[in-house]
């Protein structure tokens, strides 16, 4: 199966990794380890999963306004997610970050279908549009 | 967003790499909150100065981009310990913290090393747009003080300090300052700390940039409203509150609210050291707790985060000495949470009355926390 799905460039360029999906907001200062990109927060759904090269796609970005250095800091030590979604609005946490880290990010349109999305499936960013591929 | 010929040239790098960058940061937060245009700010507070948040990233970054200059006032956050004490943080740590305090030291920051510049600072009046990081901060200037500021990020804010400009979007527009949520208190708050609870809830609850809470929590006093705004902005993404009111949606705080949220944050029963301040504290709170604790001592050991000016202040009236009488080690230009100085290496459990500290104590430091009000902390754990 694959399908697309439209977006807001709010960081330009094209990316490509495995999706990592969650409904949860991320508080990037305090629910992650920045060396590994690992989630760490035991009260959040991605515990343990790591961010490394991932389509990351979740609601927004939550809590410290540091968290956009954490962005820059996962980038700097090559654990940051390839590209970046956020499903419901674009933070000034997220949107700082990735710009300073050059890691492509879209705001989903609102205005279209949203299926489930898996985590298994592949993910590409380009040109204002997320694919998806189920492998 | 629409940017004037000299901001399009300042994007393209004709004034210089820095500004450059920040330009780049502004047109990314103006396409996120969909600004149509940048606005000039009055004020900018920092975050981002702590060496134990930022790490080698931030202090690299820094460092490259110390060349520009603010143009605005520009205030900055707490650091990692108090320059004027003994610890036993590594020389790595100072170091690293030392160019950090360069860097903003350079680019003409005001180094007031606080998260509460509004209790220190003659800022802009009411109606006046600034750009506040720390979210504490944020949201006290937002919905105390009558000040416009989105819920800024470090780096944003950077932006701003930079260019004396912020994008016209979000908490700087009269119809995203109207609340569209309502929190309907259903307990009777009492303490500092209730209202810290209810502040963590409610961040997480709402998605919209400013939340109402009704007249419930008009004339509440300086303590609860600082501990209510810092929770607020640690668990969500809303940089408001008001007392106005409004018929759409509502969502009720009640006392199973409430225990989700100690049972989220309250880890230990007890813990080995006492921690007060998150964010730091002020004459008001410092003067509750003078009243509170004069003539006894602390039978744990106690740290109290205030900013520098605060306790020179409290040095002049007496309070200080009350206080360190008490036991008390009064800890200037850092916080409780996320200062290297509550480390999981030296401590257990850490006691608290902050909802913020325990949000990163747990989280970050991995210290386990036991949340108590403060009038609970003098009378269990001083006499």
């Amino acid at each position: 199966m694959e399908y697309s799905l439209k977006g807001k460039i709010i960081v330009g360029g094209t990316a490509k990794g495995m999706v990592l999906s969650t409904t949860q907001p991320i508080n990037f200062l305090s629910s992650l380890d920045h060396r590994t990109g690992r989630i760490t927060d035991k009260n959040h759904e991605l515990c343990g999963k790591f961010l490394k090269d991932s389509i990351l796609m979740f609601p927004y970005a939550v809590g410290s306004s540091v968290g956009a250095y954490s962005i820059f800091a996962l980038k700097s030590n090559g654990a940051s997610p390839s590209g970046i979604i956020c499903t419901l609005k674009t933070d000034i946490t997220t949107a700082s970050g990735c710009a300073i880290a050059n890691i492509p990010l879209l705001e989903l349109c609102k205005d279209q279908v949203i299926p489930e999305i898996e985590n298994s499936s592949e993910g590409i960013i380009d040109g204002g549009y997320l694919q998806i591929k189920k492998v | 967003m629409d940017l004037t010929r000299e901001e399009e040239d300042a994007l393209d790098g004709k004034n210089g790499n820095p500004i450059s960058t920040a330009y780049k940061i502004l047109l990314s937060i103006g396409k996120a909150t969909n600004a149509e245009k940048l606005i000039p700010v009055e004020w900018v507070h920092l975050s981002g100065v702590n060496y134990n948040t930022i790490g080698d990233a931030g202090v690299e970054f820094l460092t490259k981009y110390s060349e520009a200059q603010f143009v605005v006032p520009t205030t900055i956050n707490p650091m990692g310990y108090d320059s004027h004490q003994q610890n036993n943080l590594s020389s790595n740590f100072h170091k690293q913290q030392g160019k950090i305090a360069k860097a903003y030291k350079k680019m003409g920051s005001i180094p007031s090393f606080s998260c509460i510049p509004y209790e220190l600072f003659q800022l802009p009046e009411s109606g006046h747009s600034v750009s506040f990081a720390e979210s504490n901060a944020a949201v006290m200037a937002n919905s105390v003080f009558g000040l416009r500021t989105n819920k800024e990020s470090s780096l944003s804010a950077l932006a701003s300090a930079i260019t004396g400009k912020a994008p016209y979007s979000d908490l700087r527009i009269d119809s995203t300052r109207d609340p569209k949520i309502r929190i309907k208190i259903n307990k009777e708050l009492k303490t500092e700390l209730d209202y810290g609870v209810l502040g963590y809830f409610s961040g997480k609850s709402v998605k919209e940039s400013c939340v109402s809470f009704g007249s419930d929590i008009s004339n509440i006093d300086m303590y609860k409203t600082k501990s209510l705004s810092a929770a607020l902005g640690t668990s969500g993404a809303c940089g408001m509150f008001s007392s106005r009111d409004t018929h759409d949606e509502t969502i009720t705080f009640g006392k199973e609210e409430e225990k989700s949220v100690i049972d989220e944050l309250n880890t230990t029963d007890s813990g080995d050291v006492i921690a007060l301040g998150s964010p730091q504290l002020g004459m008001y709170e410092l003067e509750l707790l003078s009243k509170l604790i004069a003539g006894k001592k602390f039978s744990k050991k106690c740290m109290i985060f205030c900013a520098r000016s605060v306790y020179e202040k409290s040095c002049k009236s007496g309070m200080a000495k009350i206080l360190e009488n008490a036991g008390a080690n009064i800890i200037c230009d850092a916080c409780t949470c996320l200062s290297p100085l509550v480390s999981r290496e030296e401590y257990d459990g850490v006691i608290t009355n902050s909802v913020k500290a325990a949000h990163y104590l747990n989280k970050s430091n991995g210290v386990s926390v036991c949340l108590k009000d403060l009038k609970s902390i003098v009378m269990e754990y001083a006499k």
